[in-house]
């Protein structure tokens, strides 16, 4: 398990310096420069900006520093709120992503597990037929149609949450419900099956002939045993939250990180975009990696073979 | 005993047939055939697969079925709403050209100016009908006001079937065009995705060996690389457009086919039937056209009908927050994005577009779990 877990964090560490490497020279090969007002500065004025800024050494040794700052955990200063480092405006806009990916994380696994099981439970009857077209609908609308229709009846028409910005939890309703349709869906459509293959296994029957009552059945020894195999699908969920952060944050005016990437890009501020960029990265990654290594722990042929699949 | 005096001539000679118990009582199916015959059983898969066609076909002629062009900008007929021959009449139908808004004021008259106000028009072309009369206190008067921006704009004999955008260019057509945009680019950033997918892991497996474990030891490291923040700064670096969203969107989506095909390929390249191929004298190419791609077709289908939708979505995704298309570009995408800026007022504008990316997105995927099925031989009957 060790040697899998090892083998990982070199992957993992690989990945980031990839992207980090890779986002820096896209970002030094983009026209343009970081003086906003360049045609008002003389040359010297520019020369002597630039070398504050290391931007007059050759490329290899920015490139250097920038990989040794990121160690040191300080990514530079944003173009767009000068002197404002990009770490800090990172630290002041986590919070209300955190809290959405989190409620919409929860809410939507625990949505998604009633759902499957209901269908299950009634498999082939109406509440299955329903339950699973509420999960193709919710893994195919795209979640900004699905978010711009919440918004709209609503916010505006019925007037029952706010419209958008970040207050008070009555703030987080629609952006949660528009982030957690995914995971919703993907854990009921996940749980129904795992549902049916416990259901109909010989220990279910063996468990009903001696006699003990269906919510045992359903819930010890149905539920926990298809629990297991849902953390599985956590990685596709957390990434959907990742990408759906970016759309739902800009629609319901939300000052969390996916807001303020897409700001950034749109303003052109380098060091922001690669932070946010590495940021998101290692998020993705890191979700990615404890699901693996909690996969490896529950499931012993991962962890035997090494991780040689 | 009577059973003994049983005489000879009440026997008849039984007629003697051939065995028939291993007779193949039915006509005997290829594999492909069982799985278009549970493909086409499918009522859901056919539905999606018809709506799918319809969709298509629309994307092709929809854009030249009336006379308005999708970047015709006209600013004087801009955010009409829609307006359909015939359903018109109906009034029910959200097709009769009207727009209909509820207005306050301090008495009718006030709150009937603003509607005036609002919409930009004559008192002649608004009908008022009176909800509250009001007591002269602010916004107690309360009045629904139906604008008939057609004749208010004097164009009693045009249609725009799905209304005008915020520049005044057919919606109809621009419904269409973008579709048919979404369309190609998941089309192209699939079909890619899979030539360069199957190259890979078809090559990987088929070699092993010491090329087999780098290109493996490459995609381990690719794998762990998120798709969007490849695609985000492929976006930030290509210039807006079709080709740069392909590009961007292949760069990493080539990998769930490879992978998939690597593991399909390894399982069969030591199967018998490969093995008694290789041992007859087939040469590689032969083996790989003949034994392993039709075995692994019904994956690779129903893989590249899942990436489609996703490529759609990927596509809307990024022209919504404004990093694909750029205007006077039309797609899906943009469409929404700009409807939905008008969501508030002119709600038709975002209905239409959502609702054709929804049908595509769920046709799609109902489609691939159709296909699933129909390759899954435990499914066949």
């Amino acid at each position: 398990m060790a040697r899998y877990i090892a083998k990982r964090l070199f992957y993992m560490f690989v990945a980031l310096f990839i992207i980090a490497s890779v986002s820096f020279f896209l970002m030094k090969m983009l026209p343009g420069s970081p003086l906003s007002a360049q045609d008002k500065l003389s040359d010297e004025q520019q020369e002597i900006v630039l070398e504050k800024y290391g931007l007059n050494d050759p490329l290899p040794v920015q490139y250097v520093r920038y990989l040794g700052n990121i160690v040191k955990g300080d990514l530079g200063i944003s173009f767009q709120f000068s002197n404002t480092p990009v770490t800090k405006i990172i630290q002041d806009r986590i919070g209300p992503s955190m809290q959405l990916g989190f409620q919409a994380l929860v809410v939507g696994t625990i949505l998604g597990v009633l759902l499957g099981m209901i269908a299950a439970i009634f498999h082939n009857g109406f509440l299955d037929y329903s339950s699973t077209l509420l999960a193709v609908l919710g893994t195919s609308i795209p979640s900004f149609v699905f978010a711009g229709l919440l918004q709209w009846v609503f916010a505006v028409e019925l007037g029952w949450f706010p419209v958008a910005f970040w207050g008070g939890f009555e703030y987080t309703v629609l952006p949660t419900i528009a982030l957690m349709i995914f995971p919703m869906a993907t854990a009921a459509r996940f749980i129904r099956t795992e549902m049916l293959e416990v259901l109909g296994s010989d220990f279910i029957t063996t468990a009903r002939a001696k006699g003990i009552t269906e919510y045992a059945v359903v819930f010890k020894h149905g539920l926990r045993n298809s629990l297991i195999p849902l953390i599985t699908v956590i990685g596709p969920m957390a990434i959907s939250l990742l990408t759906g952060s970016l759309v739902i944050e800009q629609i319901f005016a939300i000052p969390g990180i996916g807001e303020q990437f897409v700001n950034s890009i749109m303003v052109n501020d380098y060091p922001t975009i690669m932070g946010m960029t590495l940021l998101i990265a290692f998020l993705f990654i890191l979700i990615v990696l404890v699901v693996d290594i909690l996969y490896g722990f529950i499931d012993p042929r991962i962890r035997i073979s090494g991780g040689e699949k | 005993m009577d059973q003994n005096k049983l005489s000879k001539d009440m026997f008849e000679p039984l007629e003697h047939k051939e065995d028939t118990s291993e007779k193949i009582a039915r006509p005997s199916r290829s594999f492909m055939q069982d799985a278009t015959r549970t493909f086409v059983r499918n009522i859901a898969a056919m539905f999606a697969l018809t709506v799918l066609v319809v969709i298509s076909v629309m994307s092709i002629i929809g854009p030249s079925m009336n006379e308005f062009g999708y970047d015709d900008q006209d600013l004087t007929r801009a955010k009409i709403p829609p307006r359909i021959p015939v359903l018109e009449n109906i009034s029910w139908l959200p097709f009769d050209g009207t727009m209909t808004e509820t207005f306050q004021g301090t008495n009718v008259e006030d709150a009937t100016a603003k509607a005036i106000m609002r919409f930009k028009t004559e008192e002649e072309f608004v009908d008022v009908k009176v909800l509250n009369e009001g007591n002269g206190t602010r916004n107690s008067a309360e009045v629904d006001v139906t604008y008939h921006s057609y004749q208010a704009l004097g164009l009693d004999d045009t249609y725009f079937w799905l209304g005008t955008d915020n520049l005044g260019r057919d919606q109809w057509t621009r419904l269409w065009k973008g579709t048919r945009v979404s369309m190609i680019i998941a089309l192209a950033a699939a079909a890619i995705d899979l030539v360069i997918g199957v190259a890979y892991g078809g090559i990987s497996a088929y070699l092993g060996g010491r090329v087999d474990n780098i290109m493996q030891r490459i995609i381990e490291i690719l794998v762990g690389i998120p798709n969007l923040v490849v695609i985000l700064l492929m976006i930030i670096i290509l210039q807006p457009g079709i080709v740069s969203l392909i590009v961007a969107m292949i760069i990493t989506g080539w990998i769930g086919m490879a992978r998939i095909v690597r593991g399909e390929v390894l399982k069969l390249k030591n199967q018998e039937f490969v093995l008694a191929s290789r041992t007859l004298g087939a040469s590689t190419g032969r083996i790989i056209t003949k034994h392993l791609l039709p075995n692994i077709s019904g994956i690779i289908i129903i893989n590249t009908m899942f990436t489609i939708p996703s490529a759609i979505f990927t596509e809307a995704f990024l022209s919504f927050i404004g990093l694909g298309l750029v205007p006077p570009e039309a797609s899906l995408g943009t469409l929404i994005n700009t409807g939905f800026d008008n969501l508030r007022t002119y709600p038709y504008m975002f209905i239409y577009p959502a609702a054709v990316i929804s049908l595509i997105m769920i046709a799609f995927n109902i489609m691939a779990d159709g296909l699933r099925d129909a390759f899954d031989p435990k499914m066949h009957k």
